[in-house]
């Protein structure tokens, strides 16, 4: 196997690339994750972007971005990166720009666009082979619109639309096994708070060819219900209770890249965060918390 | 010059063969299909470099289409009803990213209920998108209109994608005999795309299609998209005069057919005005002052050219091939609102919807649209819309009912 690229934290880029000062909020683990990988991929990069909180990085005339980007909408932001890269090749195939010129297409979308409305254009692209790569800032919920549950929105979850006392009935999609039964060249879970790990997932993605498809999550202080000091806390407890695993598929196998020993219980990150508070007052409902303790724990059953 | 028999959608396949598209991003939809088939036999051949992309359905198909525009290479695309409307956010999209390309709309009625057979409601909902839209009449126009389109979307002063509309089925699958332009000429009407600064470029990184926060931004950047779809009005015209210079046909924003000394006058867009044309010939035969306005570009709207050519007149008769529910025809709004108010306007406009789903118009049809016309300029007053349907087709509908009733009574299905 090949050494990491970054074994330690001095390894990683000391600069940011990703300019600040955007409308995103305070403490968002989305634009954390986002940092992390921008810093790798770099501005030979071209970003096409779904509905959702990201749209809001480019503000007409500004961007903190030095690359370049476009907007498409929610449902189709793949279909966009199959133009920008079929055009690209075209231009490159027909001699009018030279190989220096070309970029890394990067769809850039939320859990609303690609556990749900753009799922069958990111089936499209993944079928068609595209080369591109796709990631997901997974915020469990419709943020932009103000927290309504998505089909990433974990169980018990309470959202703008799930305030009654056991929060989300639904159960998260398990996006990464759809992404992988469509057998692309790589798809991986990272997490802003573990950069070691994402950074070498997406070194790794980068030097690969054809669809490369990332999940980050991204704690939400404003839709999560928690402090923005406490993202990244909530980020690698998320890691540690073993509730987001990280993990990769490449050449048909999964492999988890950070297995949590031991697994702290899955209270330490719900009680963290007012979007579970039901389950602790008045009273604690200790059903429904060894109900999603049970859930992790056969999760990890097949792992180990 | 020699000339080949093609059904609309060769036609359509010929013209964005001939304009040496880069890329088509296609969806399969009946009636369009032939056109796609076609350009995949091609490029399979050998005899059309493009590369063509069968996307997994319209909206991907026109994100695909308006992206890979804003790289700046060439892209022709093509679809029907039920797939420019799924389509539709994203032609308001990819029209304000300001990049030039050409759809063909292979016009079909809209669902429900379902049919497959022609009206422009599929492609009148696309009105306010900002794509540009000639409507044709014959498959040589198709042809000749798709050259046309990517000289009007390219152009500076306009940058805008181009709808070319043909009717499904009365053009898509007839054959007409088509003269086939030979390339040279073509690449002398239409040269290689210049993108200008249309692109995504290592060296030259761009935010496209951004948000922008309040109605001033965003007003600023939809005036300017107004601004240059009107700016096609005089570039459409530039374009059509060296086109017939080159190819010897000439297609104005409105075709004019037997105007002159006409005082009721027949306004109508699409295949069925031939319908119209032949009435007409009748008509005149018969001493009738009659003529016919086909208006071939509907986006930026000819409303100048056509307050000209009916300054004077007695009476015009709107035929809307599509219908706007609880309104009427949405041609006969548009020409209402280029007249009123003008001094020569004609006093009368009447207004018939007709041709809904594919259905005839006939001949007898079009006498009493006349008389219909000619009694309102008598009296002064405008009748209100009418519907073109005959006694005998609701005789026949009924009838219809009441043999499935019957039949569902007979069968127990009904109880
Ligand atoms: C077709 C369409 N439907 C609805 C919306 C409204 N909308 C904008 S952003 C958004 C939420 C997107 O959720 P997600 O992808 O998770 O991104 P987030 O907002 O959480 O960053 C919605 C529903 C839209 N822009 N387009
Ligand atoms: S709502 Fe959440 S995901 Fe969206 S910008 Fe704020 S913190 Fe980030
Ligand atoms: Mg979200």
């Amino acid at each position: 196997m090949n050494e990491p690229k970054f074994r330690y934290m001095k390894d990683l880029p000391s600069a940011r690339l990703l300019g600040s000062g955007t409308a995103m909020c305070a403490g968002c683990g989305g634009l954390q994750a986002l940092h992390g990988i921008y810093d790798i991929l770099g501005e030979k990069t071209v970003f096409i972007n779904a509905a959702g909180c990201m749209t809001l990085l480019s503000v007409y005339p500004f961007t903190p971005f030095r690359g370049s980007w476009l907007y498409t909408s929610m449902a189709s932001a793949p279909a966009g990166a199959q133009g920008v890269r079929d055009g690209l090749d075209i231009l490159l195939e027909k001699k009018r720009i030279s190989t220096e010129e070309d970029l890394e297409v990067v769809v850039l979308t939320g859990d609303g666009a690609a556990y749900g409305m753009g799922l069958s254009s990111t089936s499209g692209a993944i079928e068609r082979d595209l080369d591109f790569l796709y990631i997901c800032y997974d915020n469990e919920g419709y943020g932009n619109t103000g927290q309504q549950f998505s089909g990433a929105t974990p169980h018990g979850a309470r959202t703008a639309t799930s305030k009654g006392p056991r929060g989300f009935t639904g159960f998260k999609k398990d996006l990464f096994s759809i992404w992988a039964a469509h057998r692309p060249a790589y798809v991986a879970t990272i997490a802003g708070a573990e950069p070691l790990d994402l950074a070498n997932k997406i070194e790794k993605a980068r030097n690969l060819k054809g669809p490369r498809l990332l999940i980050a999550i991204a704690p939400c202080p404003t839709g999560w219900d928690y402090r923005p000091e406490d993202s990244v806390d909530i980020g690698k407890l998320a890691v540690r209770t073993g509730i987001w695993p990280l993990k990769e598929y490449i050449d048909g196998k999964v492999v988890h890249t950070k297995i949590p020993h031991p697994r702290l219980p899955v209270e330490e990150y719900l009680k963290r965060q007012g979007r579970f508070a039901h389950l602790f007052t008045p009273a604690p409902d200790t059903a429904l918390i060894a109900e999603i303790q049970a859930r992790v724990d056969g999760y990890w059953k097949g792992v180990v | 010059m020699k000339r080949t028999l093609l059904t609309g959608n060769s036609a359509a396949a010929w013209g964005a063969r001939l304009a040496d598209v880069d890329y088509v991003p296609a969806f399969p939809i009946t009636p369009q299909t032939e056109i796609i088939e076609t350009i995949a036999e091609w490029i399979d051949g050998g005899r059309m470099r493009s590369r063509m992309v069968t996307l997994e359905s319209e909206h991907s198909m026109i994100t695909a289409a308006g992206a890979a525009a804003a790289t700046g290479v060439r892209v022709f695309t093509a679809t029907s009803s039920q797939g420019l409307l799924y389509g539709m956010e994203m032609l308001y999209t990819v029209a304000g990213w300001r990049v030039p390309f050409v759809l063909v709309n292979v016009s079909r009625g809209l669902s429900a209920p379902i049919t497959l057979e022609p009206d422009h409601n599929d492609v009148l909902a696309a009105r306010d998108s900002g794509f540009l839209q000639i409507h044709c009449a014959t498959c040589q126009e198709v042809l000749d209109s798709i050259i046309l389109a990517f000289r009007l979307a390219e152009d500076k002063r306009v940058r805008l994608p181009v709808i070319v509309n043909m009717d499904g089925f009365y053009l898509s699958f007839t054959r007409e005999p088509v003269e086939i332009p030979d390339t040279g000429s073509v690449r002398q009407f239409l040269p290689p795309l210049d993108a200008g600064d249309i692109s995504f470029r290592a060296s030259a990184p761009i935010s496209q299609a951004t948000a922008v926060l309040g109605g001033s931004p965003y007003s600023y950047f939809r005036y300017e998209s107004h601004m240059a779809a009107t700016n096609g009005l005089a570039v459409y015209d530039e374009a059509a005069e060296s086109f017939a210079g080159l190819f010897g046909r000439s297609y104005g924003t409105v075709e004019e057919y037997r105007m002159e000394g006409a005082e009721i006058v027949f306004v109508m867009v699409g295949s069925f005005a031939t319908k119209a044309r032949e009435a007409v010939d009748r008509l005149r035969g018969a001493g009738r002052p009659v003529g016919l306005l086909r208006p071939r570009l509907l986006r930026p709207f000819p409303g100048k050219a056509l307050r000209k050519l009916l300054a004077g007149r007695k009476g015009v008769m709107v035929i809307d091939q599509n219908l706007s529910m609880g309104k009427g025809g949405v041609l006969h709004m548009e020409l209402a609102s280029a007249l009123y108010g003008h001094p020569d306007a004609p006093p009368v406009l009447t207004s018939f919807i007709g041709g809904l789903g594919g259905r005839d118009i006939t001949p007898e049809e079009f006498y009493e649209m006349v008389a219909v016309t000619e009694k309102a300029i008598k009296d002064g007053s405008t009748p209100p819309p009418r519907l073109l349907y005959t006694k005998r087709e609701l005789d026949e509908v009924r009838k219809l009912q009441a043999i499935a009733n019957v039949e569902r009574r007979e069968t127990g299905k009904g109880e």
